[in-house]
C-alpha cells in the first residue's frame, strides 16, 4: 500500500543480540540513572514548614482593599459581578450614612459583598474590572474545607485589616509582591 | 396621505429617503434607522421645543438642496435643521462631523463627575454610551470639576446636580406634562443648575417621567437608589389599570420583587406613553401588575446580560419521575449567604438602604 506521506519510516525488527537478552547492563543502567538522582538538587520542599515564593502574576484569594484612612474603597459597582465568568460574586448596596464616612469612602458602598469560593475559577476579572482598585486577588489561596459552607466568603474573610488601626496585620496582608516588584 | 403633504427627497450618508416636507435631519435619519442616525442627547421627539442644546447631533450638509447646491459653511444641528428638496446630509461619513462629536463629548464630560460606579443610571446612561463611541481614554482638563449646594426634590426624585448636562428635558416635560412647573434652570453659566426656587419638594402626579427623560444620572429613582445595578434587574412589560395613566410600564424585577418602575422605552431611549407618579413609585408588588412579557433589550446592551426573551420554561420533571418525592435540598443558600436575605423587600424600602437595614440581620451558621 502506497504511504499517504513520504514521512512514513519503515521499522526496523532484528531480533535481539546476547548482550540485550542479558537485561542486566540495561538494568544497572537504569538503577545507575535513578541512583545519580540522590545527589541532585531535590524537585519538592518540605510544603507547611517551607514555602515557595509566588509569581508576580499569581492570582490567589480576593481581598477586598481599603484606602489609606482605612475606608472601604468598594462602592458596590457590580462590574466583578458583571464580568465574574463564573457568577461567584453577589453584593448588596446600602448608602452611606454620615457618621460612617470613616468607614466608607464613597456615597454607595457594599453592604454585602460575597465571593463564593466554590464558583470562583481564579481568573482574576475581577480585578481587571474594578474600576475603584477595590478587589484585588493575593498571594494566599482559599484553604480547604470539610463543608460547602466555608466557602462562601463575606466581607469579614474579604476585607484587608485596617491600615490604621491594625498596622502589623495590613502590612502582613499586603504581602510581599510590592517590594518584589519595586526591587525588579 | 389624505391632504398633498409635500414630500422632499433626502440623501442621508448616501442613503435617500423620502420624507414630508418640515421633517428635521435627525427625524429623517430615525427613519432610515441604523448607524445614520446622530445621537442626541438634548432632543426629544415627544417633547416639543427640545433640541438644539447638545449639540451632539451635529451633521455637514454638503449640498443644501436641489435648488441651491452649496453646502451649508457651518456643522449643523440636525435636531433642528429642517430637509430641504435634494439634501445631501453626511453623518458618519464625514470626518468632520466625528471629529466636532468628539470635541462635543469632552466639553460634555468636563464637569461630569464620572462617578459611575456609584450612580444609578450607569448601563442606561446616554452620556456613558456617547463617551464610549466618543470620548477620550483621559481629560484634558486640569481645573477642579464644578460642584453644587444641594437640593432635595421630594421623597421620589434624587437630583445630582454634577452629572447635569443642562439638556432642559426635564423642563419641558414639567411644562409639558403637568399644570404647574416647580423646578427649572437657576443662574448662568457656568453656575446653572437644575433647582427649585425655594426648596420644594416635586409633587405633581406626572413629575416621575423627568427621571426617564433625563439622559444622563442627574435626576434619578430615589424608591430605586442603590438598590441594584441595572444590569441584574430583568425587564419585564407589564400594565395595570391605572386612572390617570395607559399604565403601560417596565418592571425592573429581581427575582419576584420590583425594585424600579419605568415607563416603556422605544429604540431611541425615548418614552413610549407617560407614566403617572403612582405607577412608578407607588406598585412595587408584582400582584398589582399584568405581566405581558420581556422586555425587547439589545444585545449591545448590558442590560441583555442574563436577560433572555422568548424562552420556554421546561417542565420540571424530577417529581414526576420519581414517584412525587421531591429533589433532597443539599444546602441551602440562605443558611450561609448574607446576599438576597429573604426577610429584607429592598423593593418596598422607600429611598436607598442603609446599615440600619441590613444590620438586623445576623449571619447563622
Amino acid at each position: 500500500m502506497a504511504s499517504l506521506t513520504n514521512r512514513a519510516k519503515v521499522l526496523e525488527q532484528k531480533p535481539m543480540s546476547f548482550m540485550e537478552r542479558l537485561y542486566l547492563p540495561a538494568i544497572f543502567k537504569g538503577m545507575a540513572i535513578t541512583f545519580s538522582h540522590m545527589f541532585k538538587k531535590k524537585a519538592t520542599i518540605n510544603y507547611p514548614e517551607e514555602k515557595r515564593p509566588f509569581s508576580p502574576v499569581f492570582r490567589g484569594l480576593h481581598v477586598l482593599n481599603r484606602d489609606e484612612e482605612g475606608r472601604e474603597n468598594c462602592t458596590a459597582c457590580g462590574l466583578c459581578a458583571v464580568a465574574c465568568p463564573a457568577e461567584a460574586i453577589t453584593m448588596e448596596a446600602a448608602e452611606r450614612k454620615t457618621s460612617e464616612e470613616h468607614l466608607y469612602r464613597e456615597e454607595k458602598y457594599a453592604a454585602k459583598y460575597e465571593i463564593n469560593m466554590l464558583r470562583c475559577i481564579f481568573c482574576g476579572l475581577c480585578e481587571e474590572a474594578c474600576p475603584k482598585d477595590a478587589i484585588y486577588m493575593s498571594e494566599t489561596f482559599a484553604p480547604s474545607n470539610f463543608t460547602r459552607k466555608g466557602f462562601i466568603y463575606a466581607k469579614d474573610e474579604l476585607l484587608i485589616p485596617n491600615p490604621v488601626t491594625d498596622k502589623e496585620k495590613y502590612e502582613i496582608a499586603k504581602g510581599l509582591r510590592e517590594a518584589q516588584l519595586k526591587n525588579k | 396621505m389624505s391632504e398633498a403633504v409635500k414630500t422632499v427627497k433626502v440623501t442621508i450618508d448616501n442613503i435617500t429617503v423620502d420624507v414630508p416636507m418640515g421633517t428635521t435631519i435627525l427625524q429623517a435619519a430615525r427613519m432610515i434607522g441604523g448607524d445614520v442616525v446622530p445621537p442626541a442627547m438634548c432632543y426629544y421627539s415627544k417633547l416639543q421645543g427640545s433640541g438644539g442644546k447638545c449639540r451632539t447631533c451635529l451633521v455637514e450638509v454638503s449640498k443644501g438642496s436641489e435648488a441651491d447646491p452649496r453646502p451649508m459653511p457651518k456643522l449643523v444641528a440636525s435636531c433642528r435643521t429642517g430637509v430641504m428638496d435634494g439634501m445631501e446630509v453626511k453623518n458618519m461619513t464625514s470626518p468632520k462631523v466625528e471629529d466636532a462629536r468628539n470635541g462635543v463629548v469632552e466639553f460634555l464630560l468636563l464637569n461630569h463627575p464620572l462617578d459611575c460606579p456609584v450612580c444609578d443610571q450607569a448601563g442606561e446612561c446616554h452620556l456613558q454610551d456617547l463617551g464610549y463611541q466618543h470620548g477620550k481614554q483621559g481629560t484634558r482638563y486640569e481645573f477642579k470639576r464644578r460642584t453644587f449646594e444641594k437640593h432635595d426634590l421630594g421623597p421620589y426624585i434624587q437630583l445630582h446636580m454634577t452629572r447635569c448636562i443642562l439638556c432642559y428635558r426635564c423642563v419641558f416635560t414639567a411644562d409639558q406634562l403637568t399644570d404647574k412647573r416647580a423646578h427649572g434652570i437657576l443662574s448662568r453659566g457656568d453656575h446653572a443648575e437644575i433647582a427649585t426656587y425655594i426648596e420644594k419638594s416635586l409633587d405633581n402626579n406626572f413629575i416621575g417621567n423627568v427621571i426617564d427623560v433625563c439622559p444622563v444620572g442627574a435626576l434619578t429613582d430615589k424608591t430605586f437608589r442603590f438598590k441594584n445595578r441595572v444590569w441584574f434587574t430583568k425587564p419585564v412589560n407589564a400594565h395595570r389599570d391605572c386612572k390617570c395613566c395607559s399604565g403601560k410600564v417596565t418592571l425592573w424585577q429581581r427575582g419576584e420583587e420590583v425594585l424600579r418602575v419605568t415607563a416603556r422605552k422605544d429604540q431611541w431611549g425615548e418614552v413610549e406613553e407617560w407614566i403617572c407618579n403612582e405607577c412608578r413609585f407607588e406598585k412595587k408588588k408584582t400582584a398589582e401588575w399584568t405581566i405581558e412579557g420581556p422586555t425587547h433589550v439589545s444585545r449591545h446592551s448590558v442590560i441583555s446580560q442574563g436577560h433572555y426573551e422568548n424562552t420556554i420554561q421546561p417542565k420540571e420533571t424530577f417529581t414526576a419521575v420519581n414517584g412525587g418525592r421531591n429533589p433532597q435540598l443539599l444546602m441551602d443558600i440562605h443558611s450561609v449567604s448574607e446576599v438576597n436575605n429573604p426577610s429584607i423587600d429592598l423593593s418596598l424600602i422607600n429611598g436607598p438602604a442603609t446599615s440600619d437595614v441590613y444590620n438586623h440581620s445576623t449571619k447563622q451558621s
